[in-house]
């Protein structure tokens, strides 16, 4: 049942026996006993309910939080032991709401990381351009405008253009879609499904919708109670024997049947 | 004799009073948004020492004026009788409107903001300047609109340990009952304040950010 990364080519992410729990609540750890290997150029999708730890175990790649035992690899360096400013640089991170600067226009907010980076301003906004262009936002059009002159999914794209501004090579992404009304959130999946595909990035996607699982991912992991419960190939996944996996099933033929 | 009179009269009088009390105002402004500000800034990732500043900075708040002007007189090197005093003392007034909106400016952001900042690799550095301060700069300057304006009304109170300003007409005016000489001090004072609150409501309402 497992889907092990080595299959089709060399491991970006892997996590070893990582367990995480906040010092107030040692009894009830948030993670328990996660071993997952990614592999470069894979979309993985972490799938499971509120609580189940699926954000807790994307903050643990780029150190917004540490692991309270076992370790995380980033191309065989441990890292724990890498600078985390470095380290986050080169993750592309995109969350629910887009976590945009309000004070910065969109050409600001993509520009952030290359700045960070000392590029020089040509190549900056060369480089805005073309992200910007990639998400499908017109640089002329949308460049000056700020945050809050844009709708829910015109700033869901400037997150993304942000996150893939110093091209990073793995990508994290936090239920981008989930604050966005059912239309634009298939319009979105759709261009991003294929833009994940012209990309060849390592990008692991956090959502607790089955559908939006099936759209993006070439595999998916379920989590249920801070445990990896399934890893399998999307063909696969359905096919798997467990509770949690025939409860998100359920629910998604419900909503099949629902539509017909 | 009626208000109008007294003021024809002393003008030049009030008019020197009056610039006593804006000096008064202003270097004690800036004394306290140097240390105030600066402090904010400091306690931004510190929790305790956060509440333990915010504290004092309560508790000096609330000596009443007159009483926390007495007991400056007998410090040595801060205290005596005059201007240095006053100054001490309105600043120590200032200090909390001033340190508490900047800490409350600069801690009560959007959390996706600031995840965002931190996972695209900011320092903790440039997160303070470029994310935290423009965003609280709004705030910030709210406590400074409320601390002038707390300034202006106490500082009157700083002529009763001989440090001028508008205060001296309104304790001689106490001291003839005359409604005309208090005025001549309360007026120019209230109408100084509304203009501080004014001017400076304006300035923040350009810098929010929404």
């Amino acid at each position: 049942m497992n889907a092990k990364a080595e299959d089709h080519g060399e491991v970006t992410i892997a996590f070893r026996g990582v367990e995480y729990c906040v010092p107030t609540r040692v009894n009830a750890p948030i993670l328990s006993q996660i071993d997952l290997e990614i592999a470069a150029g894979e979309t993985v999708v972490l799938l499971g309910r509120s609580g189940s730890g699926k954000t807790t175990l994307l903050k643990l790649v780029n150190r917004l939080l540490r692991p309270t035992a076992g370790k995380i690899l980033l191309k065989g360096k441990e890292v724990d032991a890498l600078d985390p400013i470095r380290l986050r640089r080169g993750i592309g991170y995109v969350i629910q709401e887009g976590g945009l600067f309000p004070h910065y226009s969109v050409a600001e907010n993509v520009g952030l990381v290359p700045g960070l980076e000392g590029w020089e301003a040509g190549r900056i906004a060369a480089r805005v351009e073309e992200m910007m262009r990639l998400v499908g936002l017109e640089p002329g059009e949308f460049g000056r405008r700020k945050p809050r002159e844009l709708s829910g999914g015109q700033r869901q794209r400037v997150g993304v253009a942000r996150a893939l501004a110093a091209d990073p090579p793995i990508l994290l992404m936090d239920e981008p879609f989930g604050a966005l009304d059912p239309v634009t959130r298939a319009e979105l999946q759709r261009e991003f499904a294929n833009l994940a595909k012209r990309l060849g990035k390592t990008i692991v996607f956090v959502t607790h919708d089955l559908r939006e699982a099936m759209k993006l991912g070439s595999r998916i992991v379920l989590l249920a109670a801070g445990e990896i419960v399934a890893d399998a190939r999307l063909q696969d996944f359905l096919k798997t024997d467990h509770p949690e996996v025939r409860a998100f099933a359920a629910s998604f033929e419900m909503e099949n049947g629902a539509r017909a | 004799m009626n208000l109008w009179e007294f003021f024809a009269i002393h003008r030049l009088e009030i008019l020197e009073a009056t610039l006593t009390h804006l000096f008064l105002v202003v270097v004690s402004m800036m004394i306290a948004i140097l240390l105030g500000v600066p402090l904010g800034m400091f306690l931004v990732k510190r929790k305790v020492t956060r509440s333990a500043a915010l504290g004092i900075a309560s508790v000096l708040q609330t000596i009443p004026s007159l009483a926390l002007f007495g007991f400056l007189i007998p410090l040595p090197f801060l205290g005596g009788i005059g201007t240095r005093t006053a100054v001490i003392a309105l600043v120590l007034y200032a200090l909390l409107p001033i340190l508490r909106n900047t800490v409350v400016g600069l801690t009560n952001l959007d959390p996706a903001v600031l995840e965002a900042a931190e996972a695209m690799g900011m320092t903790e550095s440039q997160i303070l300047l470029k994310v935290r301060f423009p965003l609280g700069l709004s705030v910030i300057l709210a406590g400074i609109r409320t601390a002038t304006v707390i300034t202006i009304g106490v500082a009157t109170i700083a002529a009763a340990i001989g440090a001028g300003g508008l205060g001296t007409f309104i304790f001689r005016g106490v001291a003839m009952v005359s409604d005309a000489v208090i005025l001549a001090g309360a007026i120019p004072a209230a109408l100084l304040a509304l203009a501080a609150d004014a001017a400076l409501g304006l300035v923040e309402r350009k810098l929010r950010v929404d």
